[in-house]
């Protein structure tokens, strides 16, 4: 299969590549790894007429902790991800989410931005950013804004971007002692869609109880879900066995999945109660604290 | 017509249907090419279409299985799901950049010596990953092999001798490393 005709564009700063969105007003589509739109244009479920390839913008591909944050750029790509030091030192999260995406050759295309563009449910990064209660900073014509993660998603394949903005890149509070966090997810088989997967952070205070708590689910709603009553429960508590029982219980509640052949309603709920007390447990064994 | 002749194919090359053009220059195992194709032409196209380089497999044409694996820029890509023009001033290597001066790679003579294939529509994706997985980390456990492969289906060998074709392409690229329990 090969897509349908296209412009190609490949500018060279974020400004050029917001003017081209600007100048197509709307039929443009920005192309990074490309692993989630080419799919969607053999299939002609998307018939751009014109690609603005980003990967050529040098500004857009970056991982660094700067201030009170970690920053990732749009086109930095999973494989980097998993390869980074810095995330595997004190993000893990971010490190089990890109082990578990795709398989390896598609880690070496696929990018943050498009990852978190493209507004699949079944993508894995949504979650693990909001659980990490991330921003996205957007440039626009004449204009850049900064948007919760939280405010991002609107429905499936959905996001509150405009179609002249660029996602340029993702911020998460830098990590702090007594921070702990970790994502899984089950699938069928590699590259497979999620059946269900929960991402898991986790702040713990001096006194050993948990200050910050952030839960979010992958693959059983129309869009990534923050579980917020599973995660409230849990500030101010000193974890135990029970405490994650609970907290398990309430982010299965707040699922909305959907049956079909990867399971029905009941055993995607079951999964995410079993995935968030899993998470959880391993959230809080690195941040220090095993239950 | 070969391959050499076609390098300067544009227009009428079987990738070009009247869509907008682009001229994709890459560098593709060692040597420069270029030509002007649709903005639409995939890199498993260009190869084969354009360049006659028909070693690389289209298997589902879904970036799936791994059977149109080449490497780009020394990491490997699934080439059905990357446009040509993507690739644009990179460095390409498919699997008839292996041998060198009639000489097989040590992967290639490994996949032969450890029967690492039975009908061989995987084999030229899979060793390009086994490849760029030995350059970048010689002696990986056996763990290490099989994630590696993770993107590259085989439907006949259940994987068995591939793995061992690779471990054994490990010991014949650095021999000095521990043994094969590593």
């Amino acid at each position: 299969m090969i897509p349908p005709p296209f412009e190609y564009y490949a500018p060279r700063s974020i400004d050029e590549a917001v003017g081209l969105l600007h100048r197509f007003e709307g039929d443009a589509k920005v192309l990074a790894g490309g692993h989630s739109l080419l799919p969607l244009m053999k299939l002609r479920l998307a018939r751009p007429r014109a690609l603005v390839d980003i990967q050529r913008i040098p500004s857009l591909a970056y991982l660094r902790e700067e201030g009170a944050h970690l920053r990732i750029g749009a086109t930095t790509r999973t494989s980097e991800l998993l390869e980074s030091p810095i995330l595997r030192q004190s993000y893990p999260i971010l490190t089990d989410a890109a082990a578990e995406i795709a398989d390896p050759l598609v880690r070496n295309m696929g990018t943050v931005g498009g990852n978190l563009c493209h507004g699949d449910p079944g993508n894995d990064l949504p979650a693990c950013l909001l659980a990490l209660g991330a921003e996205v900073e957007v440039a626009g014509p004449g204009s850049s804004r900064i948007l919760r993660l939280s405010d991002f998603y609107r429905d499936t394949f959905v996001t509150a971007l405009e179609p002249t903005e660029l996602l340029v890149g993702v911020r998460v509070p830098r990590a702090r002692l007594g921070q702990g966090n970790a994502y899984h997810k089950l699938e069928k088989r590699t590259g497979d869609f999620a059946i269900a997967g929960v991402a898991a952070n986790l702040v713990l205070d001096g006194s050993g109880r948990i200050g910050t708590a952030g839960i979010a689910l992958t693959g059983v709603g129309p869009t990534a879900i923050l579980a917020e009553a599973a995660a409230a429960v849990l500030v101010g508590r000193s974890p135990d066995e029970d405490q994650i029982a609970h907290a398990a219980r309430l982010a299965s509640d707040s699922a909305q999945p959907a049956s079909d052949l990867r399971g029905s309603v009941e055993y995607k709920r079951a999964m995410v109660r079993f995935l968030t007390r899993q998470v959880l447990e391993r959230a809080l064994a690195r941040a220090g604290r095993a239950v | 017509m070969t391959a050499a002749s076609r390098r300067t194919a544009s227009t009428e090359s079987s990738v070009g249907g009247g869509g907008p053009l682009v001229r994709v220059e890459l560098i593709v195992n060692g040597a420069a090419v270029s030509a002007e194709v649709e903005t639409r032409t995939l890199l498993v196209h260009f190869l084969r279409e354009v360049l006659g380089l028909t070693g690389t497999h289209i298997g589902c044409d879904t970036s799936g299985c791994g059977a149109c694996t080449v490497l780009l820029d020394g990491r490997p890509v699934k080439s059905c799901t990357v446009l040509a023009v993507q690739a644009q001033g990179g460095q390409v290597r498919t699997v008839e950049g292996l041998e060198a001066n009639g000489t097989l790679s040590p992967v290639q003579e490994a996949f032969l010596e450890a029967h690492g294939l039975q009908c061989g529509f995987c084999t030229p994706g899979m060793m390009m990953t086994a490849t760029a997985l030995l350059a970048k980390h010689p002696h990986p456990t056996e763990t290490e092999i099989r994630e590696a492969i993770r993107g590259n289906l085989c439907r006949c060998t259940g994987y068995v001798n591939i793995v061992k074709a690779i471990q054994l392409a490990d010991r014949k690229m650095h021999p000095s490393g521990p043994s094969e329990s590593a």
